[in-house]
């Protein structure tokens, strides 16, 4: 053992693949066969792909970092089912790209934020948290309200996505940039939490 | 003069010098956003300082900008030394040098403005991917170049450590990174929604393996037996320690999606192997502490030796930690709160900053020609704030992180939840003051050193560049 070890020690080629190889191991075991787990990669039965105003407001809610403090994962433990709902499962997520689970809780868990409180709630909570939940140490969002949404960017993101195998019809890809024109970048932030947890 | 008798440092000394206003950077970026935690007015209503933005531009500050410049800047100072040979090409080391700079400066800029693929700490999008990948590869060159032409056969165990970082973290940055553009600075991910979660964790947890403990324990096993004057004290058990780390280190990922959805053997495997991992992590542990006997003596006249024997202290704490933090049913606590953020912290302030603080005390008066540092007192300053600090960040989130792991599944008798999540947050409050005192103390020793250092540089300035001769190699380890 050592004498091998003395050859790759001498040998700075043999060094670098000797790394390469070792640390690759556990790699392709974790990582390839979920590439072919199809329970991963089947969506649940009423899952739809994200709408142009939602898909939007998905950007953006990656834009700002709010997956800094804000999870979308419940975990099947009795007190976070009943906290936040049903526990999440793979299916939920086959249209996040990027996924957003998150991994700290600054904030609430938002997996099955839809419904729960109205559009003039997430209007004035994002504009100023502290409106409506005084103790909130989350940023207010102003600008969102102030600023339009792209309605060209949203042609050229759904047509990507199309070529990822999310179904989107071409005639839905025509539509999009009508759909969001003149939208409000709040508008379609709402927009996206309000579909939050309803495909599962 | 025969350049290819002397060693070049040229590079090294301006990556240090990069390495402190990162530092300073990254940890006040790291401050300020502490400070929004337990004052929300401070975000001011700006996009590019609210907390979603500045918490990715100090994460990559610290760990790219400062980490980064430190590991490229002893990488290049270690090799020649232990290689006995100069820097190969080093006009590219200098491109390896300012392109790092380039690109970490323009990255945290485009988080600013709200360009990120939010993948934590791989946040920077394709066409800054691109680049550092272009600059991860020049240092590769250099690196692996310099081995080729070393002048002693063995290759010594540190740079086996930053050969391991080179050559891990390129393919982790290419495989996690993998997405389609649909702007110039935009793009999706190849991989989605749990698959995402796999590839992303399986990068985000070897990125702190190989990038915050591969590379930084190339520095630390070449900083440490120069400091103590001793070799190395079981030169094996480095070795069986080493392999023993590159192979298991890469399976612990997906302990970072304990209870999600994803295959329960992937978490299985994950927590397993994590607890594995102690036994190479502990390994280099004692082989530090047997060095250390019988120079412990050096702790009270090198100051900068402080700072090395207590990073190992760290590093076996929070080496510790991360295994305990692994087993299934401790996660179920510690996940999503503070607790993690403590742990990172126990990691990336007591063991990568004390480690790379302790380094630069050490080199920084041989790089510019001064016997000694411009005041020792200063770094023994510098060392009780830091040490203070970081303890009292990690216990001020031991207590926030615990109470809202219980409290988030505390349930009563009736099976009713016992705490709302304000009341959680609120719970958390004088923690999170206590954790931004600790991090302004640690802050505050950070700037010290940087003055500490500039007033040797200015003292050192009139003999730069040092010219350091290589030495001939003994006999019998000629290649």
């Amino acid at each position: 053992m050592l004498k091998l070890h003395k050859t790759i020690e001498s040998n700075s080629a043999l060094l670098i693949f000797g790394i390469l190889i070792v640390a690759s191991i556990g790699g392709l075991v974790q990582i390839l066969p979920n590439l072919f787990d199809q329970s991963l990669h089947r969506g649940t039965e009423n899952i739809k792909p994200y709408s142009a105003l939602e898909l939007t407001g998905r950007d953006i809610y990656i834009r700002e970092g709010c997956v800094g403090c804000h999870s979308q994962q419940i975990r099947p433990l009795v007190g976070e089912v009943m906290r936040y709902g049903k526990n999440s499962i793979a299916g939920e997520f086959i249209y996040d790209r990027p996924f957003l689970w998150g991994s700290k809780r600054t904030g609430p868990d938002l997996a099955r934020l839809a419904g729960k409180y109205s559009d003039k709630w997430h209007e004035i909570h994002l504009i100023n948290p502290r409106a409506v939940v005084p103790e909130s140490i989350m940023p207010a969002y102003p600008w969102l309200d102030k600023n339009k949404v792209d309605p060209e960017l949203i042609v050229a993101k759904l047509k990507l996505l199309k070529k990822m195998g999310h179904p989107y019809t071409d005639e839905q890809i025509k539509q999009a940039g009508r759909d969001i024109e003149g939208k409000t970048e709040l508008e379609a932030m709402i927009a996206y939490l309000q579909v939050l947890g309803v495909y599962r | 003069m025969e350049k290819n008798l002397y060693y070049t440092d040229s590079a090294t000394v301006f990556l240090l010098f990069c390495t402190i206003v990162w530092a300073i950077i990254g940890m006040g970026a790291g401050v300020y956003l502490s400070a929004e935690l337990v004052m929300p007015w401070l975000n001011l209503d700006i996009a590019q300082i609210s907390f979603g933005r500045l918490r990715p531009f100090h994460t990559n500050a610290v760990i790219f900008g400062f980490g980064g410049s430190a590991l490229i800047a002893t990488g290049f100072y270690s090799v020649q030394r232990t290689c006995h040979v100069r820097l190969f090409t080093p006009k590219l080391a200098w491109f390896v040098a300012i392109g790092w700079q380039i690109g970490v400066a323009v990255g945290l800029v485009s988080l600013l403005m709200g360009y990120t693929s939010s993948k934590e700490y791989a946040e920077f999008e394709w066409p800054l991917d691109i680049a550092v990948a272009l600059v991860w590869v020049s240092f590769a060159v250099v690196f692996f170049g310099t081995l080729a032409t070393r002048k002693i056969r063995p290759i010594y165990v540190s740079n086996w450590f930053y050969g391991a970082l080179i050559i891990v973290v390129a393919m982790l940055h290419i495989v996690n990174n993998l997405a389609l553009p649909y702007s110039w600075m935009q793009s999706y991910s190849v991989y989605e929604g749990a698959q995402d979660a796999i590839v992303q964790w399986w990068y985000g947890h070897n990125a702190v393996g190989f990038f915050l403990t591969a590379g930084f324990l190339g520095m630390f096993y070449y900083t440490l037996p120069k400091q103590a004057g001793k070799p190395i004290w079981s030169y094996r058990l480095s070795i069986i320690a080493f392999w023993a780390f590159v192979y298991t280190y890469i399976w612990v990922g997906p302990h970072h999606l304990h209870y999600t959805a994803i295959p329960d053997w992937l978490m299985t495997t994950a927590m397993v192997m994590s607890l594995i991992l102690l036994a190479p992590s502990w390994a280099t542990m004692v082989n530090a502490v047997m060095t250390m006997s019988g120079a412990w003596d050096k702790l009270r006249t090198d100051p900068g030796m402080k700072f090395v024997m207590v990073s190992m202290v760290f590093y076996a704490l929070s080496t510790f930690e991360g295994p305990m933090l692994s087993i299934k049913s401790v996660n179920v606590i510690s996940h999503y709160t503070d607790w993690t953020v403590g742990h990172v912290h126990s990691g990336a302030l007591g063991w990568n900053a004390f480690i790379t603080f302790g380094t630069i005390y050490f080199l920084v008066p041989k790089l510019v020609g001064r016997k000694e540092l411009f005041s020792k007192h200063l770094v023994n300053v510098h060392f009780w704030l830091a040490l203070m600090g970081v303890l009292l960040y990690i216990v001020a989130l031991w207590g926030a992180g615990i109470s809202q792991g219980i409290m988030n599944l505390s349930i009563d008798d009736y099976g009713q939840l016992n705490y709302s999540f304000i009341d959680i947050m609120i719970t958390t409050i004088p923690y999170h003051w206590i954790r931004l005192l600790g991090g302004l103390l640690f802050l505050m020793g950070a700037l010290l050193m940087a003055y500490n250092l500039f007033k040797t540089f200015v003292a050192g300035k009139n003999v730069m560049p040092v010219l350091v001769r290589i030495p001939k190699v003994n006999k019998g380890n000629e290649i």
